[in-house]
């Protein structure tokens, strides 16, 4: 958030927040009722994974104020994401290849 | 003969930022690659295994899924805080940030008693594969609780004197601890299901 701030932009930021709030406990109940559905692996981890997804970008956006954030940042988190996603997934091609060649 | 640090409450023309969140930005970056790091791990650990165990094997979903729940409430009171300072209103914000301590509080006891359990059972890190990530992970993510309320602590206590003194370069202060606060929520929001429901 800039560092400027009228009264009127702070209540709205403080409304959200609380939205934002109610909505990651609502999500906290899908994510723990969802195990108990005891679907199959796969979507299981698609299922909790795309829920945890949601909630970090309401805690992200929101709360850390990234949806009105400077360039900056937003160039700064670019260039961690294009570094955090080939760690993620790296080590997983280099198993899968791994299995293919057994 | 003392020299200002510049830029710790006015913005830099050529970021558009303060040097205090800027600098703050870069670290919860660093801090994304560190996690990041130990998730790989995880996925790798979990993908070369033949025999995987349920999180619930080991594990308390329903103490993990309270401490979910500690854990957000505990982000929203950190937004009233810094709301609190914005409005000038010092009592309502030394009133939250006591609530956003005293969660972090509850949240570290629940660990103690998960972690406590555990040890009875004779589960430690060395047990197997799982129970090594586990505690690499949550214990990684324990250590950053602990900092968080000891940066909250100080901002309550003793550190609140800026207040008199310089009231923006505290809020901007208490901005910069909150946004690291947030950032234990959102790792603890991909562990939970990670770690205890996959």
């Amino acid at each position: 958030m800039n560092d400027t701030h009228d009264h009127a932009d702070l209540d709205r930021h403080v409304r959200a927040a609380m939205l934002v709030f109610g909505s990651l406990l609502v999500l906290t109940g899908f994510t723990v009722t969802a195990y108990f559905l005891h679907l199959p692996t796969r979507i299981a981890i698609a299922v909790a994974l795309l829920i945890a997804t949601v909630k970090g970008s309401l805690v992200a956006g929101w709360f850390m104020h990234l949806i009105s954030e400077k360039r900056i940042i937003y160039w700064m988190l670019a260039l961690t994401a294009a570094f955090f996603f080939p760690l993620l997934l790296f080590p997983t091609f280099n198993l899968l290849g791994a299995v293919r060649l057994h | 003969m003392s020299m200002d640090i510049p830029y710790t409450v006015g913005v830099r023309t050529d970021t558009g930022l303060n040097n205090g969140k800027l600098g703050i930005w870069l670290f919860l970056a660093s801090e994304v690659m560190l996690f990041g790091s130990l998730f790989a791990s995880y996925v790798m650990l979990r993908v070369g295994s033949t025999n995987w165990p349920a999180g619930a094997t080991y594990l308390n979903i329903p103490l993990a899924a309270v401490n979910t729940v500690v854990l957000i409430s505990s982000s929203v009171t950190m937004v009233l805080a810094w709301a609190s300072l914005v409005r000038r209103d010092f009592g309502r914000f030394r009133l939250f940030l006591a609530v956003t301590i005293l969660c972090g509080l509850v949240f570290l006891v629940i660990k103690y008693i998960e972690y406590s359990a555990k040890f009875h059972h004779e589960y430690f890190p060395s047990t197997n594969t799982f129970l090594a990530i586990y505690f690499t992970l949550t214990g990684l993510h324990g250590l950053h609780v602990i900092a968080g309320m000891a940066v909250n602590s100080w901002l309550w206590g003793p550190g609140s004197g800026m207040w008199k003194t310089d009231p923006v370069h505290f809020t901007n202060r208490v901005e910069n601890a909150g946004l690291f606060w947030h950032l234990v929520d959102l790792v603890w929001i991909f562990l939970f299901p990670v770690l205890y429901l996959l």
